[in-house]
């Protein structure tokens, strides 16, 4: 066994292991750090399959920013976790069957017999001046370019679409409000009233 | 060598238990988003392994998307999961019968 091959090994075992621990663990903030190991793992499984970039920005987006966002609302709300956990023994028999039913089915399909080696041949490996960041740009920036912007334009409708639903109004905070500024008149503002001169 | 059955088993396994954490932890809303994630990291490992082994790069245009859009999905559902929160004061989705407005 080569040692590309027990790095694969390794990798995909404690992604695996891990995962497994992110949907049995009573406490939501250890499957939200386990799920973050599970993409530790698979960011290491897309190096070996020479997606750099994506590795990368695996780790940068879903470790740096995801997850961090789920941590944070898990802490932010006062989760009565008992209660949640009520059908946990009762739904876990129907759980594994419905997963073991799903893996002898995709195990048979893509296992080794239909994508093994001797049907697609390990491609060779990229030379040393092959840039996979360079090459996923220029394909993104020509052929996809499109698709790019509608990505962007739904990154930005998220983001609004958050903000929007999370703002809320408190009734004592002190805001300004802009129109009302606006619309001030003189009357409103400046009273002159007429009293007698003083006199020394 | 790593074969392409390989990367697959390993996107199928995942996938899987995925769909079995939707099956087990059906009242937490916060642990199935987390699966939902899951989910599209297994896809995006056969986009990644596809990629590879045929040697087209539009594979990992493609988990490019996959992934942008996951991240506007997981903010938008995190969003709306506090907004229920602060209006029902709990997160289990039996509680979550009513339609109304």
């Amino acid at each position: 066994m080569s040692f590309e091959k027990f790095l694969f090994y390794l990798f995909a075992l404690i992604a695996v292991l891990a995962a497994l621990m992110v949907i049995t663990r009573r406490n939501p903030v250890h499957s939200a750090l386990f799920l973050v190991v599970v993409f530790f793992n698979v960011a290491a499984l897309w190096l070996l399959a020479e997606a750099e970039f994506l590795a990368i920005s695996l780790v940068l987006v879903y470790v740096g920013a995801v997850m961090v966002l789920f941590l944070f609302v898990i802490m932010m709300l006062d989760i009565d976790l008992a209660a949640l956990r009520a059908g946990f023994v009762r739904n876990l028999p129907v759980g594994i069957l419905v997963g073991l039913i799903l893996l002898v089915e995709m195990a048979l399909v893509v296992g080794p017999a239909h994508f093994g080696l001797d049907k697609y041949a390990a491609p060779a490996p990229a030379p040393a001046e092959y840039n996979n960041t360079a090459s996923l740009g220029l394909s993104l920036f020509t052929e996809h370019l499109f698709a790019l912007e509608v990505a962007a334009v739904i990154l930005l409708v998220a983001m609004i679409a958050a903000i929007g639903l999370t703002l809320r109004k408190r009734p004592d905070t002190r805001r300004q409000d802009v129109t009302a500024q606006h619309m001030v008149k003189k009357k409103d503002r400046l009273k002159v009233i007429s009293m007698p001169a003083e006199e020394k | 060598m790593i074969s392409l059955a390989d990367y697959l088993v390993v996107g199928a396994l995942l996938f899987v238990i995925a769909v079995a954490g939707i099956f087990i932890n059906r009242k937490n809303l916060l642990i199935l988003l987390m699966c939902i994630e899951l989910m599209l990291l297994a896809v995006n490992i056969n986009f990644v392994a596809f990629s590879h082994f045929l040697g087209d790069i539009t594979g990992q245009v493609f988990v490019f998307f996959v992934l942008t859009v996951a991240a506007a999905e997981a903010a938008i559902g995190l969003a709306i999961l506090v907004v229920l929160f602060r209006n029902r004061g709990t997160i289990d989705v039996d509680e979550l019968n009513s339609l109304k407005g």
